[in-house]
């Protein structure tokens, strides 16, 4: 299915948050994801489902001032 | 008792009265309102120019560092005069040139948790300029704990984040968004910061204290933005609270 991942449309296998995470290659402790506009707390990323045209942004930490 | 205005303090700010939503009542706010700003380096010097420029109060500076030749490509306040020199210091002389209105204080050590509550509850709002996790998340703690709110930035690279923490049942707090990262030790000494972006995320923060302070419009409470500077794009977030967050609920 298709789905926007930080702004670029990309064709995905994964069924729920927490594959597509991992399919992406980001160590799940490093990055929080927003799942349609909301942050989605890493217990739920694998009930968070994906369906077509959904919009996930991987959001890295910053603390630099 | 509350200071009011005097005739040449209303013809100073007087393109803010105009603001038919801002008025004399929210530029008399700002007058009496006292602000506490954690971290006096880039976010810190944009922040805090525009909060004595804008006519508050009373500003509070926080800061252990001094300033090195390397901070000022992005830190406005500091100068080549005043390197060596501590943050709070550099900083304060150069914000009284800016208004000499402003009441600024100077803490120029780390403080203890005791001395930071004391200072909280003795303020009208946090401003969280600090470059770490860990002073991050005690800043969260004494927000919740003297139910102070809370505005929140960050920048690294050519991006930037901010966000407003208000105490409250219904609302997120710091760590409800930072326990989503863990710790991670990327600082501007080693990831490099784009001079303006820092300047962007900074003047965010003041724009969100004067809201806050003066209840005008709506915040970013629960919400964080990202800026991406590489694409010139703003993104909106919602940061749900996080019911077993061990800082706030």
């Amino acid at each position: 299915m298709k789905i926007t991942v930080n702004g670029e449309s990309q064709v995905t296998q994964a069924s729920n948050l927490q594959e597509l995470v991992k399919r992406l290659g980001y160590g799940e402790s490093k990055i929080a994801a927003a799942f349609n506009g909301s942050f989605v707390p890493h217990s739920q990323y694998i009930n968070t489902l994906l369906s077509e045209g959904d919009d996930i942004e991987i959001v890295a930490p910053m603390q630099g001032g | 008792m509350a200071k009011q205005l005097t005739n040449k303090q209303a013809l100073r700010y007087n393109r803010q009265i105009l603001l038919p939503n801002f008025d004399l009542d929210r530029q008399e706010i700002l007058l009496n309102a006292r602000a506490l700003m954690i971290g006096v380096g880039g976010l810190g010097c944009a922040c805090a120019q525009y909060l004595v420029a804008s006519g508050v109060g009373s500003l509070t500076l926080v800061d252990d560092d001094n300033v090195d030749l390397s901070n000022l490509q992005r830190q406005v306040l500091h100068t080549e005069d005043t390197v060596g020199m501590n943050k709070c210091l550099s900083a304060k002389a150069s914000l009284n040139k800016i208004n000499s209105d402003c009441n600024i204080t100077t803490i120029d050590h780390r403080m203890s948790r005791d001395e930071f509550l004391v200072e909280a509850n003795n303020h009208d709002i946090i401003i969280d300029c600090t470059d770490n996790l860990a002073t991050r998340n005690l800043v969260n703690e004494v927000s919740i704990k003297s139910n102070t709110p809370l505005v929140s930035g960050a920048a690294i690279r050519m991006e930037g984040q901010v966000s407003s923490f208000i105490p409250g049942k219904e609302n997120a707090c710091y760590e409800c968004l930072s326990q989503r990262f863990g710790e991670q030790t990327l600082s501007c000494v080693e990831s490099g910061i784009l001079s303006p972006v820092v300047g962007i995320i900074g003047s965010m923060q003041a724009l969100e204290a004067v809201k806050i302070l003066t209840s005008l419009g709506d915040n970013l409470s629960s919400q964080l933005l990202l800026f991406d500077a590489l694409s010139t794009e703003w993104n909106k977030f919602t940061i749900s609270k996080n019911l077993q967050c061990k800082a706030c609920s």
